[in-house]
Protein backbone atom coordinates (compact mmCIF):
# COMPACT_ATOMS: atom_id res chain seq x y z
CA UNK A 1 0.00 0.00 0.00
CA UNK A 2 1.30 3.41 -0.93
CA UNK A 3 1.01 5.71 2.05
CA UNK A 4 1.85 9.37 1.54
CA UNK A 5 4.83 10.59 3.52
CA UNK A 6 4.11 12.84 6.49
CA UNK A 7 5.99 16.00 5.59
CA UNK A 8 7.94 18.32 7.87
CA UNK A 9 5.59 21.04 6.67
CA UNK A 10 2.54 19.14 7.91
CA UNK A 11 4.26 18.53 11.24
CA UNK A 12 5.21 22.20 11.62
CA UNK A 13 1.65 23.26 10.80
CA UNK A 14 0.28 20.68 13.27
CA UNK A 15 2.68 21.94 15.91
CA UNK A 16 1.63 25.58 15.51
CA UNK A 17 -2.08 24.73 15.64
CA UNK A 18 -1.73 22.43 18.64
CA UNK A 19 0.39 24.93 20.57
CA UNK A 20 -1.99 27.82 19.85
CA UNK A 21 -5.05 25.73 20.79
CA UNK A 22 -3.40 24.45 23.95
CA UNK A 23 -2.40 27.87 25.17
CA UNK A 24 -5.75 29.39 24.32
CA UNK A 25 -7.41 26.74 26.48
CA UNK A 26 -5.06 26.94 29.45
CA UNK A 27 -2.86 23.95 28.60
CA UNK A 28 0.89 23.82 27.97
CA UNK A 29 2.91 21.69 25.58
CA UNK A 30 6.20 20.04 26.50
CA UNK A 31 8.93 22.67 25.99
CA UNK A 32 11.05 20.11 24.09
CA UNK A 33 9.95 21.06 20.60
CA UNK A 34 11.59 18.11 18.86
CA UNK A 35 9.93 15.65 21.24
CA UNK A 36 6.54 17.29 20.61
CA UNK A 37 7.04 17.27 16.85
CA UNK A 38 7.82 13.57 16.93
CA UNK A 39 4.58 13.01 18.82
CA UNK A 40 2.73 15.08 16.23
CA UNK A 41 4.24 12.89 13.53
CA UNK A 42 2.75 9.94 15.44
CA UNK A 43 -0.64 11.64 15.71
CA UNK A 44 -0.67 12.38 11.97
CA UNK A 45 0.45 8.81 11.28
CA UNK A 46 -2.43 7.49 13.37
CA UNK A 47 -4.86 9.82 11.64
CA UNK A 48 -3.66 8.32 8.38
CA UNK A 49 -3.88 4.74 9.65
CA UNK A 50 -7.10 4.86 11.64
CA UNK A 51 -8.89 8.03 10.57
CA UNK A 52 -8.52 9.70 13.97
CA UNK A 53 -5.69 10.97 16.11
CA UNK A 54 -5.23 8.07 18.47
CA UNK A 55 -2.63 8.49 21.21
CA UNK A 56 0.84 7.74 19.75
CA UNK A 57 1.94 6.07 23.00
CA UNK A 58 -0.89 3.55 23.22
CA UNK A 59 -1.93 0.73 20.94
CA UNK A 60 -5.10 1.72 19.10
CA UNK A 61 -7.54 -1.00 18.10
CA UNK A 62 -8.50 0.75 14.90
CA UNK A 63 -12.15 0.64 15.97
CA UNK A 64 -13.12 4.19 16.81
CA UNK A 65 -15.73 3.30 19.42
CA UNK A 66 -13.08 1.35 21.37
CA UNK A 67 -10.50 4.09 21.03
CA UNK A 68 -12.59 7.17 21.88
CA UNK A 69 -10.92 7.49 25.28
CA UNK A 70 -7.44 7.68 23.70
CA UNK A 71 -8.15 10.14 20.92
CA UNK A 72 -5.80 13.02 21.66
CA UNK A 73 -6.40 14.86 23.94
CA UNK A 74 -7.32 11.68 25.79
CA UNK A 75 -9.78 11.26 28.66
CA UNK A 76 -6.83 10.79 31.04
CA UNK A 77 -4.87 13.95 30.24
CA UNK A 78 -6.24 16.28 32.91
CA UNK A 79 -6.00 13.76 35.74
CA UNK A 80 -2.45 12.86 34.72
CA UNK A 81 -1.32 16.48 34.48
CA UNK A 82 -2.86 17.06 37.89
CA UNK A 83 -1.21 14.03 39.52
CA UNK A 84 2.05 13.65 37.59
CA UNK A 85 2.59 16.98 35.85
CA UNK A 86 2.31 15.52 32.37
CA UNK A 87 -0.02 13.50 30.19
CA UNK A 88 0.94 9.90 29.39
CA UNK A 89 2.93 10.86 26.25
CA UNK A 90 4.39 14.02 27.83
CA UNK A 91 2.82 16.05 25.06
CA UNK A 92 0.87 18.21 27.52
CA UNK A 93 2.61 19.29 30.71
CA UNK A 94 2.00 21.52 33.71
CA UNK A 95 3.33 25.02 34.15
CA UNK A 96 6.38 23.94 36.17
CA UNK A 97 7.57 21.64 33.38
CA UNK A 98 6.60 24.06 30.61
CA UNK A 99 8.70 26.79 32.21
CA UNK A 100 11.66 24.47 32.77
CA UNK A 101 11.43 24.44 36.57
CA UNK A 102 10.67 20.74 36.71
CA UNK A 103 11.92 17.85 34.57
CA UNK A 104 9.58 15.68 32.56
CA UNK A 105 9.54 11.96 33.37
CA UNK A 106 7.50 8.96 32.23
CA UNK A 107 4.34 8.27 34.22
CA UNK A 108 2.25 5.14 34.86
CA UNK A 109 -0.62 4.16 32.55
CA UNK A 110 -4.03 5.27 33.80
CA UNK A 111 -6.08 3.63 31.05
CA UNK A 112 -7.52 0.29 32.17
CA UNK A 113 -5.88 -2.82 30.67
CA UNK A 114 -7.48 -4.55 27.64
CA UNK A 115 -9.31 -7.09 29.77
CA UNK A 116 -10.99 -4.45 31.95
CA UNK A 117 -11.82 -2.04 29.21
CA UNK A 118 -15.54 -1.71 28.74
CA UNK A 119 -17.31 -0.14 25.88
CA UNK A 120 -17.38 3.60 26.08
CA UNK A 121 -20.41 4.23 28.30
CA UNK A 122 -22.97 6.32 26.46
CA UNK A 123 -25.14 6.76 29.51
CA UNK A 124 -23.92 6.58 33.05
CA UNK A 125 -26.29 6.90 35.97
CA UNK A 126 -24.44 8.91 38.53
CA UNK A 127 -27.02 8.84 41.27
CA UNK A 128 -30.50 7.50 41.64
CA UNK A 129 -31.48 9.25 44.82
CA UNK A 130 -31.86 12.86 45.88
CA UNK A 131 -31.25 14.04 42.36
CA UNK A 132 -33.56 16.84 41.33
CA UNK A 133 -35.39 16.37 38.07
CA UNK A 134 -33.99 18.75 35.49
CA UNK A 135 -35.95 19.89 32.46
CA UNK A 136 -32.99 18.92 30.25
CA UNK A 137 -30.30 16.26 30.36
CA UNK A 138 -26.82 17.40 31.42
CA UNK A 139 -23.89 16.32 29.23
CA UNK A 140 -20.29 16.12 30.32
CA UNK A 141 -17.24 16.37 28.08
CA UNK A 142 -14.97 13.49 29.09
CA UNK A 143 -11.91 15.38 27.92
CA UNK A 144 -12.23 18.65 29.85
CA UNK A 145 -15.26 18.24 32.12
CA UNK A 146 -17.37 20.94 30.47
CA UNK A 147 -21.06 20.56 31.41
CA UNK A 148 -24.07 21.75 29.50
CA UNK A 149 -27.80 21.22 29.78
CA UNK A 150 -29.46 20.66 26.42
CA UNK A 151 -31.31 17.98 24.46
CA UNK A 152 -28.14 16.75 22.75
CA UNK A 153 -24.45 17.28 23.45
CA UNK A 154 -22.89 19.98 21.28
CA UNK A 155 -21.29 18.90 17.99
CA UNK A 156 -17.97 20.16 19.28
CA UNK A 157 -17.02 20.98 22.86
CA UNK A 158 -16.87 24.79 23.03
CA UNK A 159 -14.04 24.59 25.56
CA UNK A 160 -11.65 21.94 24.32
CA UNK A 161 -13.02 21.21 20.82
CA UNK A 162 -13.54 17.50 21.53
CA UNK A 163 -16.14 15.94 19.22
CA UNK A 164 -19.74 15.14 20.15
CA UNK A 165 -19.04 11.44 20.76
CA UNK A 166 -16.67 12.30 23.62
CA UNK A 167 -19.63 13.51 25.70
CA UNK A 168 -21.40 11.37 28.28
CA UNK A 169 -24.78 11.82 29.90
CA UNK A 170 -23.97 13.22 33.33
CA UNK A 171 -27.41 13.86 34.83
CA UNK B 1 13.14 -8.12 23.89
CA UNK B 2 11.71 -4.63 23.53
CA UNK B 3 8.01 -4.32 22.83
CA UNK B 4 7.36 -0.86 21.48
CA UNK B 5 5.15 1.34 19.34
CA UNK B 6 6.59 3.01 16.26
CA UNK B 7 4.91 6.31 17.15
CA UNK B 8 5.75 6.45 20.87
CA UNK B 9 8.53 8.79 22.01
CA UNK B 10 9.24 6.99 25.29
CA UNK B 11 9.67 3.80 23.24
CA UNK B 12 12.02 5.66 20.94
CA UNK B 13 14.10 6.90 23.87
CA UNK B 14 14.29 3.37 25.26
CA UNK B 15 15.48 1.97 21.95
CA UNK B 16 18.10 4.73 21.60
CA UNK B 17 19.34 4.00 25.14
CA UNK B 18 19.73 0.28 24.40
CA UNK B 19 21.62 1.12 21.22
CA UNK B 20 23.87 3.51 23.15
CA UNK B 21 24.58 0.82 25.72
CA UNK B 22 25.62 -1.48 22.90
CA UNK B 23 23.19 -4.18 24.02
CA UNK B 24 22.11 -6.86 21.55
CA UNK B 25 18.32 -6.83 21.54
CA UNK B 26 15.29 -7.68 19.46
CA UNK B 27 12.41 -5.31 19.19
CA UNK B 28 8.89 -5.44 17.91
CA UNK B 29 6.77 -2.48 16.88
CA UNK B 30 3.45 -3.93 17.95
CA UNK B 31 1.42 -1.25 16.16
CA UNK B 32 2.89 -2.38 12.85
CA UNK B 33 1.70 -5.97 13.35
CA UNK B 34 -1.77 -7.01 12.28
CA UNK B 35 -4.48 -9.42 13.38
CA UNK B 36 -3.31 -12.57 15.14
CA UNK B 37 0.32 -11.48 15.15
CA UNK B 38 -0.60 -8.34 17.04
CA UNK B 39 -2.85 -10.26 19.46
CA UNK B 40 -0.11 -12.72 20.24
CA UNK B 41 2.42 -9.92 20.78
CA UNK B 42 -0.06 -8.25 23.15
CA UNK B 43 -0.47 -11.51 25.05
CA UNK B 44 3.30 -11.62 25.52
CA UNK B 45 3.40 -7.99 26.67
CA UNK B 46 0.59 -8.59 29.17
CA UNK B 47 2.32 -11.66 30.62
CA UNK B 48 5.12 -9.34 31.74
CA UNK B 49 3.13 -6.17 32.15
CA UNK B 50 -0.58 -6.63 32.87
CA UNK B 51 -1.37 -3.03 31.93
CA UNK B 52 -0.24 -3.83 28.38
CA UNK B 53 1.57 -0.51 28.06
CA UNK B 54 4.66 0.47 26.07
CA UNK B 55 7.58 0.30 26.12
CA UNK B 56 7.87 -3.07 27.84
CA UNK B 57 11.45 -4.29 28.00
CA UNK B 58 11.86 -7.99 28.81
CA UNK B 59 15.38 -8.81 29.93
CA UNK B 60 16.64 -12.38 29.40
CA UNK B 61 13.11 -13.69 29.79
CA UNK B 62 13.53 -13.05 33.52
CA UNK B 63 12.24 -9.61 34.32
CA UNK B 64 10.51 -6.70 32.71
CA UNK B 65 10.96 -2.95 32.94
CA UNK B 66 7.90 -0.96 31.99
CA UNK B 67 8.36 2.54 30.63
CA UNK B 68 11.50 4.53 29.93
CA UNK B 69 13.07 4.06 33.36
CA UNK B 70 16.53 5.05 32.34
CA UNK B 71 18.32 4.43 35.62
CA UNK B 72 16.64 1.09 36.15
CA UNK B 73 17.44 -0.05 32.62
CA UNK B 74 21.07 1.00 32.97
CA UNK B 75 21.42 -0.84 36.28
CA UNK B 76 19.68 -3.97 35.08
CA UNK B 77 21.87 -4.19 32.01
CA UNK B 78 25.10 -3.35 33.80
CA UNK B 79 24.70 -6.39 36.05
Amino acid sequence: MNVPEITEMAIDAGYRTLKADAEKNGYRLNPDEEFVKNLIRGLLKNEQRYGYRACPCRLASGKKEEDLDIICPCDYRDADIEEHGTCYCALYVNEAIASGKQKVAPIPERRPPRSERGKYPAVKIVSTTAMPVFPLPVWRCRVCGYLCAREQPPGVCPICKASKERFERFV
Amino acid sequence: MLYALSTCQWCHKTKVLLEELGIAFDYEYVDLLEGKEQDSAMDSVERWNPSGSFPTLVIDNKRAIVGFREQEIREALAA
